[in-house]
């Protein structure tokens, strides 16, 4: 095994994956199989930009797994040429929890949907996060269940008209970066996916996060729910609506930088000229701030319905002890201390009789 | 060689020599009784700890209610533990008690119905106070009023007695008052020559950080061992000669004990790390509590968010080729029930222990039931066999486990380790095997491809058989060249993409039983104790009646009645020759605690025309009333 002393590009949550032995190209990560989802589905775009990004990381690819639950973007693992498991609604988070914490030598990757992740799997997805396993979570969004065609689903703006709410649905919307960091998430981030370059910045950075990372991806379903991101798509439009977050810069936006985000009446966040309240109005962002306000806060900027002022990038990202590293020391100081397990001491205990 | 020893250290001398007589007695059934906070469970298991030292054969039967603290001298928080021991090997906890010991009046009324006419009863009584009596609908005392005539009371002052032997100790009355139940045992102990240097050192321990009550406690201990001495009430004291089981070397044990142990023991001989995810139930956390003991063997246990969780880490760990173990009881295994389905499918090796108790929903969860059995063989979506293993007795749950771990690692597929309340807390004496005498479960993971194309080029085929065992190869992820995806999707044969080909789904249903189906090969034929050859009935059962069915044979022969008994160990599939021996029966008797699921197995199965005999009253079956069923069915023939 060729193992360097860092992880791929130095990233210390991948120090004890091994490492491969030549250079990978994206096709060493494309399996055989015929790709199945619509066409125009923005899956692909996801799929290209994670085919194209793994080989950065460097690893071997029989280290790496993919688990996913049920959905559309769970037939994800399919496509990669790695190990790969397409398990049940909702329990990816689960499943993977339990490879991650008994083999620290590979890298566990997660595909999940709006409906798998914060339906009917929600209880996994929080737990997750909070116990900050070493996995990465790719959450494709895209506000409707689209593998059972059409009905919406806890991302869906309120009074969506489906097959199953044909006078509007009535269920308020989860925001599923709020939830994560409600959840105590260590890494909270959001993409786009016809956005590869962001989208694989944000990837790079999830891989490098030691602890459990969910990224956010918004997803196009262009049969079921079309254009529920084209504000953020748009060449027209695009750099008015989108917030870039770059950890320790001001947060600016707009084709020319022309606004930000300041905060504003009894301390919640809004979005000024820049010219009108001055630059140093303007936030900075913290992503590896341990208080998890602002990142919270930036969660809750952004319309549903109309996508203005939709942030996109790390909103959080801070150093938290990592379930499975502290799993494994407590294995090592139960060695330790008690020495390697001796199976006839143990069943013969302490209070033992003999008969001739 | 084992000497009947008093108390050593500090007993009181006394003034005048008391003769009293010895006598030998070959079983005792003891029930020790009180509210939920008067300590009675550990009590008994003192006293057990001491019968095992001693050597007699023993069986106990823990019985509490599911409340922490039900509120005090009520009925329903009234709390019991009894003990069988013997000179000869037992089967059973006993039908019903001879010696019962009584806290309050609540543990009396609650007790009193299953005594015999003539058991001793000994009663604390400081807490029969006409509130307390009156509580529980006592309109009269029932130390005055001539209702126990029947029985020999042993009226005593547990509670003033503790105190006044305590007067020296700095510590609060209510301290004091709390180590009444550690006399009682010291009276107990006497009464029945127990050897108690291990109860002193186990309280000493017990209480390591406060010496003060440590140390009262053992004064307790032994004043109840005085007061058996000295007083008058206790004219007779008894024996109960050790018993003489097979040689070897013993110590007691409980269900869920055992079914940790062989868990961990199915990992050391397989070589595997364990992995138990689980979610705590009764009454089967105490198996998580017993691994999270034991890291050094290499067990993780992960206490998950729900059951669900804790079988999809499980069944994630299995993937990554550890040994997973999901432990829970029956409303876990209905949650669990789609990751069953999706191991059958990915054809991984995977543990479910059930440690069964009463149902449906929340129904008895600190009491016995055998109900989940059909749960376990259909509880799933679509067609997805699934093996049952079951132990019999509180200290066979280790070489069921072993058992249940060796067909999961060979046949790559979820297994169901059924044990339920009664093993779980029950105790016995258990032969310690040798380490050598068990089996290897090495499994070797796939390192190579295993399919060579047209073209010369190779694949590796995650659905490629074993032709015997039909088992597919277990490839890990970290194994270079054999990157494979699996899922629940239908599977082509083979290659194992995904399928929706009505022929490949027919081949692959049909080659999952036969899979499940051929371990019949590879398990015990049934056997049959039928110790003379010509009895025209059977008994057959499963799981933990196996001590009462025994116990009730044996009553039945004693009394000339032929009957043969068979067990299972095995439920899915059942052994080879399961037809063979049921058809060679004029009539086959299936006691179960349930409403009769083993038997609609066997009659579904072999179109024989078993008999159930059921129960569902959260308690053993009683080996009397076993015997009656077994002799009238003979009288029938």
């Amino acid at each position: 095994m060729s193992e360097s002393a860092n992880g791929a590009g130095g990233f210390p949550s991948l120090t004890l994956i091994p490492k491969a032995d030549a250079k990978q190209s994206m096709k060493d990560f494309k399996s055989d199989q015929e790709v199945r989802w619509c066409p125009g589905c923005g899956d692909y775009a996801i799929l290209a930009a994670v085919q194209g990004f793994l080989p950065e990381l460097g690893l071997r690819k029989e280290n790496v797994v993919w688990i996913s639950g049920i959905g559309c973007s769970s037939r994800f693992p399919y496509y990669l040429n790695t190990y790969g498991m397409h398990s049940i609604h909702g329990r990816a988070p689960a499943i993977a929890t339990g490879l991650a914490t008994s083999r620290e030598d590979l890298s566990v990757w997660v595909v999940t949907g709006d409906g798998d992740a914060l339906s009917i799997g929600g209880n996994h997805l929080i737990h997750a996060l909070r116990r900050n396993v070493n996995l990465k979570i790719l959450l494709f969004n895209n506000r409707i269940y689209g593998l059972t065609k059409g009905q919406y689903s806890p991302t869906s703006e309120t009074g969506k008209i489906t097959k199953s709410t044909p006078m509007g649905s009535l269920d308020h919307p989860f925001n599923p970066l709020s939830v994560a960091i409600g959840a105590e998430a260590s890494f909270v981030a959001r993409s786009i996916d016809s956005d590869r370059k962001h989208l694989t910045s944000v990837l790079r950075a999830a891989a490098a996060h030691e602890g459990t990372a969910l990224v956010e991806i918004y997803q196009n379903c262009n049969i079921f729910n079309d254009g529920a991101f084209e504000q953020l798509k748009d060449p027209a439009q695009r750099d008015d609506v989108t917030i870039r977050l770059e950890h320790g810069q001001p947060i600016r936006f707009g084709a020319e930088g022309q606004y930000g985000v300041i905060r504003g009446a009894h301390g919640a966040l809004d979005v000024a000229e820049v010219a009108k309240v001055g630059e140093d109005a303007v936030l900075v962002h913290d992503a590896h701030a341990d208080n998890p306000e602002l990142a919270f806060a930036l969660t809750r900027l952004g319309d549903l319905t109309s996508n203005t002022h939709t942030p996109i990038g790390v909103f959080r990202d801070i150093a938290r002890p990592v379930y499975d590293r502290l799993m494994s020391a407590q294995m090592a100081e139960a060695a330790t201390k008690q020495g390697q397990g001796d199976l006839a001491s143990l069943i013969r205990g302490n209070d033992t009789w003999t008969i001739d | 060689m084992r000497a009947v020893r008093g108390p050593t250290a500090a007993a009181p001398r006394r003034s005048f020599p008391v003769t009293k007589q010895v006598k030998q007695l070959d079983r005792v059934v003891i029930r020790f009784a009180g509210d939920s906070g008067d300590g009675m469970q550990l009590t008994g298991d003192r006293f057990t700890s001491e019968t095992a030292t001693f050597g007699n054969d023993l069986s106990t039967l823990p019985n509490f209610p599911a409340e922490i603290r039900a509120p005090a001298g009520t009925l329903p928080g009234v709390s019991s533990f009894q003990l069988h021991f013997a000179d000869h090997d037992i089967l059973t906890p006993g039908d019903a008690p001879t010696v019962l010991v009584a806290m309050n009046p609540a543990a009396l009324k609650a007790n009193i119905r299953d005594l015999p006419r003539g058991a001793e009863i000994i009663v604390n009584t400081d807490e029969f106070s006409k509130r307390a009596m009156a509580k529980v609908g006592y309109p009269t005392s029932p130390l005055e009023d001539g209702s126990l005539d029947a029985y020999n009371v042993h009226a005593i002052p547990l509670t003033t007695l503790t105190v006044g032997a305590l007067a020296e100790f700095e510590i609060s009355k209510k301290d004091a008052e709390r180590a009444k139940n550690m006399f009682a045992l010291g009276l107990l102990s006497w009464l029945y020559h127990r050897p108690t240097e291990a109860t002193v050192d186990f309280l000493r321990r017990k209480f390591a950080k406060l010496p003060v009550i440590a140390e009262a406690n053992v004064a307790a201990f032994k004043a109840g061992w005085n007061f058996g001495e000295t007083t008058d009430d206790f004219a007779v004291s008894y024996e109960v000669a050790p018993a003489k089981l097979p040689s070897g070397t013993y110590r007691n044990i409980t269900g869920n004990l055992a079914l940790s142990y062989g868990l961990v023991a199915a990992g050391q001989l397989a070589e595997l790390p364990v992995y138990l995810g689980s979610y705590p139930i009764t009454p089967a956390s105490d198996i998580l509590h017993e691994l999270a003991k034991h890291k050094n063997f290499g067990v993780r246990t992960f206490q998950a968010e729900d059951e669900i969780a804790g079988i999809g880490a499980a069944l994630g760990a299995s993937f990554g080729g550890a040994l997973g173990v999901t432990t829970t009881s029956g409303p876990g295994v209905a949650l669990k029930s789609e990751t069953i389905g999706l191991a059958v499918s990915l054809e991984l090796p995977l543990l479910i222990v059930d440690v069964q108790r009463g149902g449906p929903s929340t129904g008895l969860p600190t009491k016995t039931e055998q109900s989940d059995l059909l749960q376990a063989m259909f509880g799933r979506n679509g067609e997805a066999p699934v093996p049952i293993v079951a132990p019999q007795t509180p200290s066979d749950c280790f070489a069921a486990a072993v058992e249940a771990a060796r067909i999961a690692l060979k046949y790559r597929t979820p297994v169901f380790l059924l044990s339920d309340g009664y093993l779980a807390n029950g105790s016995e004496p258990w032969r310690l095997p040798e380490t050598s005498e068990l089996p290897d479960l090495r499994v070797a993971f796939a390192t190579e491809p295993n399919q060579e194309n047209a073209d010369g080029t190779k694949e590796f085929w995650p659905y490629k058989r074993d032709p015997e065992t039909l088992a597919r190869p277990w490839a890990v992820p970290g194994t270079p060249g054999l990157e494979h995806r699996i899922g629940g999707i239908e599977k082509a044969d083979g290659i194992g993409s995904i399928s929706y080909d009505p022929a490949n789904h027919d081949l692959m249903v049909r080659t999952r039983q036969a899979k499940v189906d051929g371990i019949a090969k590879d398990i015990d034929p049934l056997w049959v104790d039928d110790a003379t050859g010509d009895a025209k009935v059977l008994v057959i059962g499963w799981g933990s009646t196996y001590g009462p069915i025994a116990a009730a044979v044996r009553r039945v022969r004693a009394a000339g009645g032929k009957v043969a008994q068979a067990h299972l160990r095995h439920l899915n599939p059942f052994p080879a020759n399961t037809a063979e021996v049921l058809r060679s029966y004029d009539k086959v008797i299936v006691p179960e605690m349930n409403l009769g699921q083993l038997a609609l197995l066997l009659r579904g199965r072999f179109l024989v025309d078993a008999m159930s005999y059921n129960q569902v009253r959260g308690l053993p079956f009683k080996s009397e009333e076993l015997a009656h069923v077994i002799r009238e069915v003979i009288e029938s023939v």
